[in-house]
């Protein structure tokens, strides 16, 4: 495996919630057009670390960062010029429970597009239909693009989330236990879509389901009690982890 | 012993909660039932489509289109009004902006102690300060002083509203790159929108059915309002007037006026629901 330039690095990166220490000196690559999965256990800071590569963490109260995270080689945090806005559009997400948005299912999709840039209603279509298609609805949703998104099952609306995130056109993917909620058809939906996403896309998947790494990741990020303990290849921590908190997370001793 | 203890307490409970729903419902029922068939009789189409002519309160001929006009106009100027400045206020009183701030925190205070003043209180204050400007009993002075009264209750019904949107659904759309602006206006809103119809319907109802606030703002008139440096009469203030007089025909004439009242809110209501319906097929749950 070719050895590809980060798209996102982390540096030294320190976050806690009031005094509540949430991460705690995370130093990684995230590298370009692979599928990293952050594996752990729960409340390790698998999704506190992917809120701070799109700044969603900004969001949160009484948050303390420090440390650089980078993308694309500008410092996201401390570079003034950079807009949080665009490192936003920079990223898809995909969030644990599907929100899709109170509109109709067109205007899901259209949202990121409409809100960046002014489209004719032709290029507003094509932009729909081809995002749509990329996730696999649209054979489902094309006679009913009008129709609220509400209306659509879990898995379906799952798929328009992750259409309307790409619909911004993003470079990365992030996706925080996208299948926990979905049934196995839709989740397995979900992950062949990513599978065929990293062709172009940086995708990084946040999940606690050890098979889900097994299938997806090209490359793992072990998080344990908001420590990063390892990070590697996929092949290599599956199956030759040096740490023993590894070795075990990875043999089912602790989850 | 232990278990159909357990069914007693449960019974005793469902016992309560039954009556005390009963005598809510049935005092409303009432309060229709009394004002319908009080007001029933004196209703006729002149009632509402003339104004009172001479002699009206000692019995003789005319209407109160000057009340239902003046309420009219007096309650949607200041819904409008307040409406203007209170929709900004909730969306700034959540956490995208100043949220859990202490500045908030007093907002919000204030607010439910303004909700608690007496109505009478602020249509002492609005005379006192349009007697500093100089302007008379008027259908603009009885707009400020409704809207200045129907702020807080509508604030805070869409505050409440607003804060439940789930963080989640905002996220998604700060996720996409939409800053604040976009957020609230493309998401929280059309997500809210039941519940702002709803908030604008609670202060409407109590804008038009307050009496003690436009008494010495808005006046009173037997005419229609032409501009709104006019005195305006109201549906409030025509029940009081009518029910003080000694003569049982103008008492009558107050019962319908005051059904008058209820059809307008009524009425109101149900249209205002029927087009929030519009939007509610669309909520995330």
């Amino acid at each position: 495996m070719g050895i590809n330039r980060p798209h996102i690095s982390v540096r030294n990166l320190t976050v806690a919630y009031g005094i509540n220490q949430a991460l705690e000196d995370i130093t990684v690559d995230i590298p370009d057009k692979q599928i990293t999965v952050i594996i752990g256990p729960s409340g390790c800071g698998k999704t506190t670390l992917l809120k701070c590569f799109n700044r969603l963490i900004d969001l949160t109260d009484d948050v303390n960062i420090s440390g650089t995270v980078m993308v694309d080689g500008a410092d996201i945090y401390k570079d003034q010029s950079v807009d949080p806005i665009y490192v936003r559009k920079k990223m898809g997400l995909l969030s644990q429970k599907p929100f899709p948005l109170p509109m109709s299912i067109y205007d899901n999709v259209a949202y990121g597009p409409r809100l960046h840039m002014r489209h004719n209603k032709k290029e507003l279509d094509t932009m729909v239909e081809k995002h749509l298609k990329l996730v696999g609805l649209w054979e489902e949703v094309k006679n009913r693009l009008s129709d609220p998104a509400s209306k659509l099952s879990m898995g379906q609306q799952q798929r328009l989330c992750l259409a309307r995130g790409l619909a911004v056109e993003p470079e990365i993917l992030l996706a925080d236990e996208p299948t926990s909620a979905l049934d196995p058809i839709s989740a397995q939906h979900i992950e062949k879509t990513f599978a065929e996403l990293k062709k172009s896309y940086t995708v990084v998947v946040v999940t606690h389901i050890l098979r889900q790494a097994r299938r997806l990741a090209d490359y793992i990020v072990f998080l344990y009690m908001g420590r990063l303990i390892e990070h590697g290849p996929a092949h290599v921590i599956l199956n030759n982890p040096k740490e023993p908190k590894t070795q075990a997370y990875i043999s089912g001793e602790i989850s | 012993m232990r278990l159909s203890a357990k069914k007693t307490e449960e019974n005793i409970f469902k016992v309560l909660m039954i009556t005390s729903t009963g005598v809510v419902v049935g005092s409303l029922l009432m309060v229709f039932a009394v004002v319908l068939i009080k007001g029933a009789p004196a209703m006729s189409l002149s009632m509402i489509t003339s104004v009172p002519q001479g002699g009206y309160y000692l019995g003789k001929g005319g209407g109160i289109l000057n009340a239902i006009v003046g309420s009219l106009y007096l309650a949607f100027g200041a819904t409008i009004l307040a409406l203007l400045l209170a929709l900004p206020v909730a969306l700034y009183l959540q956490k995208d902006y100043i949220g859990k701030s202490r500045f908030a925190r007093v907002v919000r205070f204030s607010l439910d102690v303004l909700w608690g003043v007496p109505s009478i209180v602020y249509g002492v204050f609005g005379f006192i300060i349009m007697l500093y400007l100089g302007i008379r009993a008027s259908l603009l002075g009885g707009i400020f002083v409704l809207a200045l009264l129907e702020l807080p209750i509508m604030i805070r019904a869409m505050d409440e509203v607003i804060k439940m949107v789930p963080q989640e659904l905002k996220e998604a759309s700060y996720a996409t790159g939409a800053n604040r602006l976009e957020t609230v206006s493309r998401v929280v809103l059309r997500q809210v929108s039941p519940g702002i119809v709803s908030a604008v319907i609670l202060a409407f109802g109590r804008g038009i059915g307050d009496a003690a606030s436009i008494l010495f703002t808005a006046g009173y008139t037997d005419r229609l309002p032409h501009s709104l440096l006019d005195p305006v009469a109201s549906l409030p203030l025509a029940v009081f007037f009518q029910i003080s007089t000694p003569f049982p025909e103008v008492q009558q004439r107050a019962y319908a006026s005051a059904l008058v009242l209820l059809i307008i809110v009524l009425a109101l209501s149900i249209l205002s629901r029927t087009i929030a319906k519009r939007y509610t097929k669309y909520i995330i749950r």
